[in-house]
């Protein structure tokens, strides 16, 4: 197995999303917080892509931005390269900022409409340092053939673009600083199927040309079956589930994955037999207490309501799921899978 | 056969502007047929929500239905005066719009908004309005409809506020209902359990459904048969099995390509070059020849009519003219 690029231990975000304090001691009120993630540990291997799938309010972007050092964890450290990302340092951020880079979802709010397309690309060209004078127009003008655009439009505006011409500009900007691993958040889910297609496989011939590591974020099983090795899902802030991609399609560990699989309209008219999915992700301010997955979850036993399963050893990765460490309980459950 | 639904025939929508007209909907013809449910796919920028918004007369300004005929069960309703077209509205042809928290009125009750359109529509009491408006939210599985018919709508999530646009969208029992797409703000564990009410509740009141959306999933779960449309035009309509499996229209065969699904194995997916042409700049003969992949020479100078194909299939593309067919049966 390669090396470890990135690991993540024991990550955990809290929200304070308590009213101002006035109305606290008004209203008799505690603190309040809002878990975004909660014990998340997971590793990306060096030239790989891991995704992250979940549902709106599973806290997929939050471990995204603390990954790039955009928010502060407020438990759980972070790994490049066997480093440990130090917030309080800023020199030290600073060099490793430069190792990885980031995709935003939206191509019309991450560039700077004021902006020329070749200040865009070159600003983490300056800075960095990595070059000076002339030599950026042209490393400018290379990146732009690269994504399969022009060297002449470094000298256009993004309004003049469509949608996958500037998530092609956006991908440019962050090939700039010749990263090695590059965290894309949502990358193509602003953008139309055939778009969306062209912008998957450029970020696959990037990623084999340079051996950059990816980790994806995306609510899209199907993109995130076709582009990534391994694959998390996450349910409120929590990891349920960590897998090669392949298998986990083939056969889902935790409820939840299975439920998510389910949902996924389908293309092929198979008619495969789905259970119905049932009900909503809960206010992450008040989590169900034990498995926040419980009231959902057609699985459900007593142990679920009170205690938060621990990950535990599958054979296509991990799963946290108290079906899979009660044996008995399995037992019941095959035939009516 | 019986009189469809809902037939558009030509119809044209055009956008005056200061360096020219647009010509965002180019002769497109379709029928909806009684409780069936028609698919309408295409990328942004297509003219899918232009469609629906010109059938139930809600074209903004400058827009203008600029030729053709839009025929509600065999009457003309695209040159009705605005009184009388606000009658059809909701009565006849109910709507489901993309984004539920702006669909609905942030100051009022649900229960509110469902009975004055009841009321609106149907001769019952306040009473019986009421009636029907908490059986219509059971209906669309909202729990204890009773009690929450007198929430707000940010009281709900997105889902069941989905589901309230949908029992609206159903109050006056409408013929057609124009769903212009449904799912789209919504998560897929959602996404699935609104498509199954959307459609049971379709099938059980005989109500047709014109169903807008970019998801060819959604479209394969739900729709019986589907229009592809490509700059304004359609570029191809026909059963959804046909259409999404045995894709003709090359700009269909390069859609579902680019579609990565649960179950390919492929490393790649196919692209189609290029984007979609902007409404000034649509070229000459068949908009799609710049990206074909089989394209000759006449599709740069006519462009294509609807062919009739078998299997109830229609195509606008050149390649299956019967005169082009017998040459390559020939060679």
């Amino acid at each position: 197995m390669s090396d470890v690029l990135l690991s993540v231990e024991g990550l955990t975000r809290r929200f304070d999303v308590s009213k101002p304090w006035l109305n606290r001691v008004i209203e008799r009120e505690e603190r309040q917080f809002l878990t975004a993630n909660a014990d998340v540990s997971f590793e990306i291997r060096k030239g790989e892509t891991f995704a992250l799938v979940g549902e709106s309010g599973s806290g997929k972007s939050t471990i995204a931005k603390m990954i790039v050092g955009l928010l502060e964890p407020s438990a759980g450290t972070i790994r490049f390269d066997g480093q440990v990302m130090d917030f309080a340092s800023g020199a030290a951020m600073r060099a490793l900022r430069r190792r990885f880079q980031m995709i935003f979802q939206d191509p019309f709010a991450s560039l700077n409409p004021r902006w020329r397309v070749g200040d865009i690309i070159a600003e983490p060209i300056h800075t960095f340092g990595l070059l000076t004078g002339a030599a950026v127009r042209q490393e400018v003008g290379r990146l732009l053939e690269l994504v399969g655009l022009s060297a002449s439009d470094a000298a256009k505006f993004p309004h003049e673009f469509s949608g996958g011409q500037r998530q092609r500009i956006a991908i440019a900007r962050a090939l700039s600083s010749r990263p090695e691993f590059i965290v894309c958040d949502e990358p193509t889910s602003a953008l139309d199927v055939s778009v969306q297609a062209q912008i998957l496989n450029l970020m696959r011939d990037l990623q084999d040309e340079f051996g950059l590591t990816y980790l994806l974020i995306s609510h899209d099983l199907s993109v995130v079956r076709h582009m990534s090795n391994r694959i998390g899902v996450l349910y409120l802030g929590r990891l349920v589930e960590i897998a090669d991609a392949k298998r986990l399609f083939v056969e889902p560990q935790h409820p939840y994955t299975r439920m998510l699989l389910d949902a996924v309209p389908d293309l092929a008219l198979s008619g495969r037999r789905r259970t119905p999915v049932t009900g909503e992700i809960p206010n992450p301010i008040n989590p169900p207490p034990g498995c926040a997955f419980h009231p959902r979850c057609p699985h459900v036993m007593d142990i679920c309501r009170q205690i938060v399963p621990a990950q535990t050893t599958t054979a296509s990765g991990q799963a946290a799921c108290h079906l899979l460490t009660q044996d008995d309980h399995r037992r019941t459950r095959e035939p009516v899978a | 056969m019986s009189t469809p639904i809902l037939s558009v025939r030509d119809l044209v929508v055009e956008f005056p502007t200061r360096r020219g007209t647009l010509r965002a909907l180019d002769k497109v013809s379709f029928d909806i047929a009684e409780g069936e449910v028609l698919g309408m796919v295409g990328e942004s920028g297509a003219g899918k929500s232009l469609t629906g918004a010109a059938i139930i007369g809600l074209l903004e300004p400058p827009g203008r239905v600029a030729g053709g005929e839009i025929l509600l069960r065999g009457e003309r309703i695209d040159n009705l005066p605005p009184e009388k077209m606000r009658r059809i509205r909701g009565r006849r042809i109910g709507m489901v719009f993309q984004d539920p928290l702006t669909s609905l009125n942030p100051l009022y009750t649900v229960a509110e908004q469902l009975i004055e359109t009841i009321r609106t529509h149907i001769d019952l009491s306040e009473k019986d309005a009421r009636k029907r408006a908490v059986a219509l939210l059971d209906r669309v599985g909202i729990p204890a409809a009773a009690r929450r018919i007198d929430d707000y709508p940010h009281h709900f999530s997105g889902g069941m506020r989905q589901r309230v646009v949908i029992a609206l969208a159903l109050a006056a029992e409408p013929e057609l209902v124009i769903a212009d797409e449904p799912t789209t703000a919504l998560d897929v564990s959602v996404q699935a359990q609104i498509i199954d009410v959307l459609k049971e509740i379709c099938a059980e009141r005989g109500a047709s459904v014109m169903l807008i959306t970019h998801d060819m999933g959604v479209i394969a779960e739900t729709a019986d048969r589907v229009a592809v449309l490509y700059a304004g035009r359609l570029a191809e309509i026909g059963p959804v099995r046909d259409v999404i499996q045995r894709a003709e229209h090359p700009y269909t065969v390069g859609l579902m390509g680019s579609i990565p699904t649960l179950t390919q194995t492929a490393d790649r997916l196919t692209q189609i070059p290029g984007s979609m042409p902007r409404l000034n700049a649509i070229p000459q003969g068949c908009a799609f020849n710049p990206r074909c992949t089989r394209v000759f020479d006449r599709c740069k100078v006519d462009r294509p009519e609807l062919i009739a194909r078998a299997g109830g299939r229609q195509m606008a593309c050149w390649l299956y003219d019967a005169a082009v067919q017998g040459e390559a049966e020939n060679v």
